[in-house]
């Protein structure tokens, strides 16, 4: 019985296939555009109203056409003084969120990779704890220890510095697992071969594993990138000094504007500000989309 | 281990010195602090704390807020891994599927990614505000009198939208390279087998993907645990009021406006120790999924 009514669907298929496939195309294209647009349009709507004066914004909303402020919001969201200082503007924030986006980045694959290389290649008794201690931290994020953290660094004296900022990030051990399976993947070949023709492990690590670990390194590079210029909570914390906010960070000043409420905000400025503190992660992420999707599918696994 | 590996001892110590230091400074320590102070009570004008055995965690029992915030929490954490999986997986079929525009559709459906949460935030209140935002404009014209930071459930709903938005581009990526990962002789033998499209995804599709979809929900529970922290401080405005909160907002509000480290560390392992279950549930599986394939 079953198998008699699965033919007949199928010789119904067959018998008017063009017509029947092209509306399912349509449909699945109906689809992705409505996910495209979702995606776009709220951020679409920020950029368009970088472009307008405050009261506008102020009384309509945010818009979806373009007026003539944007050289204007731009100009004042990164070169014009703000804070209780008046002493950061975004120039200066654009310039530490790249400092915390890129030095996090490169001492996490430094870091993850000489770690990485130690417990994979060396005969070592305690390298079966070292493994244990650094894959706990892949357990609890920052945020779950973040009132001791705060109190660890105030005592170490390292608040409001790059140090103090960057470094505690790195104690995750993200990196280190990805260049770990990395590593286990490499041939043995290799190593024998190295050995036989009287390599040393530095020599080996230099001239070997590091040119094989490009693509790795450019994927690992590409994610830590974003995930360092978009922390929030610990450069709040960390950082009550304004020449040492980041582009996120300063987010929080716009919002705290807003919750005050007593002049009009400066709601252009603060979508022009918006807009910056997206565009290098974004672009990022879109022009080495191949390295970044095969980073973050292969890392975390 | 390699098989073949290098015999030195010093350099290994050495390389692993780095890693090793900083997490024994930046991650034990604190941790270990956490864990400790949970268990004394501190005085506010930081004069010394007495021992106070399990108080701070029959506190939070029995405190009012704090379990408002837990079934925030579940009900925040069910709807935003719920929504965002649906939607991305459903995203991810359609772009698997579609041979024209293929990758153009995976740049425009996953560039979101790299935007800091705060700063989903700051757009979410933009467009959800009190008196111009235009979502709030387009629900009055329904007759919805939505009002941010006012309503305990519109404030929520805000915060549920944004979170939900900022993660499809995550689980649409992981899903798309799973789907991408099935052999193409079972899509095939599918086709043969299957004419209609919705059995041939619930019967073959589904299953193939479900050590993706069930990795994704670790990492989305994970995600609406933690990482919405900055949407939701920004929607809140970093007044936090009678607004709905996160666990880990919490932690965050008590610890350092309400100057409770005993209560806040107590928070602090609470959590911890829902982020270890969630772990040993997530080994448990992968496991078998190795066994299995």
């Amino acid at each position: 019985m079953a198998d008699i009514t699965e033919s007949r669907i199928e010789a119904q298929s067959t018998a008017r296939p063009a017509k029947r496939i092209k509306w399912e195309h349509i449909g699945d294209h109906a689809i992705l555009i409505a996910g495209a647009l979702l995606m776009l349009v709220p951020v679409f709507m920020i950029f368009a109203s970088s472009s307008w004066d405050d009261i506008t914004l102020h009384r309509e909303g945010l818009q979806f056409g373009f007026s003539d402020d944007m050289a204007n919001n731009y100009n004042a969201a990164l070169f014009e003084y703000g804070g209780f200082t008046d002493s950061v503007n975004g120039v200066t924030m654009l310039a530490n969120s790249l400092i915390l986006g890129i030095g996090f980045a490169i001492g996490k694959i430094i870091v993850g990779m000489m770690a990485a290389y130690a417990i994979v290649y060396f005969r070592l008794r305690f390298a079966t704890l070292a493994f244990w201690m650094i894959f706990t931290t892949l357990l609890l994020p920052l945020e779950v220890r973040i009132l001791p953290s705060y109190e660890v660094i105030t005592w170490m004296n390292l608040g409001n510095t790059y140090t103090g900022l960057i470094v505690p990030l790195i104690a995750s051990a993200t990196a280190t697992f990805f260049f770990r399976q990395f590593f286990m993947s490499v041939p043995e070949e290799l190593i024998e071969a190295a050995r036989i023709d009287g390599a040393g492990p530095v020599k080996f690590f230099i001239d070997i594993l590091v040119p094989l670990s490009q693509t790795m390194i450019a994927a690992m590079f590409i994610i830590m990138f974003v995930f360092g210029w978009n922390q929030y909570l610990w450069p709040t914390l960390i950082t009550t000094d304004e020449s040492l906010f980041t582009l996120v960070r300063g987010i929080r000043q716009i919002m705290q504007a807003y919750a005050d409420g007593s002049s009009t905000p400066e709601y252009g400025e603060a979508a022009a500000l918006a807009i910056i503190a997206m565009t290098p992660p974004v672009l990022v992420v879109v022009f080495f989309q191949s390295w970044f999707v095969k980073g973050l599918t292969e890392s975390d696994k | 281990m390699k098989r073949a590996a290098f015999g030195q001892i010093g350099f290994p110590i050495l390389l692993l010195i780095p890693q090793l230091v900083i997490i024994a400074i930046f991650f034990y320590w604190p941790a270990g602090y956490a864990i400790q102070s949970s268990f004394y009570l501190q005085d506010p004008f930081g004069f010394g704390s007495t021992y106070v055995g399990m108080d701070n965690y029959t506190r939070l029992t029995t405190s009012r807020t704090y379990l408002s915030s837990f079934w925030f929490t579940v009900i925040f954490t069910t709807l935003v891994t719920f929504f965002s999986l649906a939607i991305a997986l459903l995203l991810a079929v359609k772009a698997d599927k579609v041979i024209r525009g293929a990758k153009t559709y995976r740049t425009l459906l996953m560039w979101v990614y790299a935007i800091a949460p705060p700063v989903a935030g700051l757009m979410g209140v933009m467009l959800f505000d009190q008196s111009r935002g235009n979502i709030t404009q387009l629900l009055a014209s329904f007759g919805y009198d939505y009002r941010l930071g006012v309503n305990y459930w519109d404030t929520a709903a805000a915060m549920i939208t944004v979170s939900i938005w900022k993660q499809i581009p995550v689980n649409f990526i992981f899903f798309l390279s799973g789907l991408q990962a099935i052999p193409r002789s079972v899509r095939e033998a599918a086709l043969i087998d299957n004419a209609s499209g919705s059995s041939r995804f619930w019967d073959i599709t589904f299953p193939l993907l479900a050590p993706t979809g069930f990795f994704l929900l670790i990492i989305n529970i994970t995600y609406a645990l933690f990482d919405t922290f900055g949407i939701v401080d920004t929607i809140v405005k970093g007044e936090p009021g009678n607004n709905p909160m996160t666990l880990v907002y919490r932690v965050f509000v008590d610890g350092f406006r309400g100057g409770d480290l005993g209560g806040s560390s107590a928070q602090s392992v609470v959590l911890m120790v829902l982020v270890l279950i969630l772990t040993v549930v997530q080994f448990r599986f992968l496991e078998r999924r190795i066994h299995y394939t």
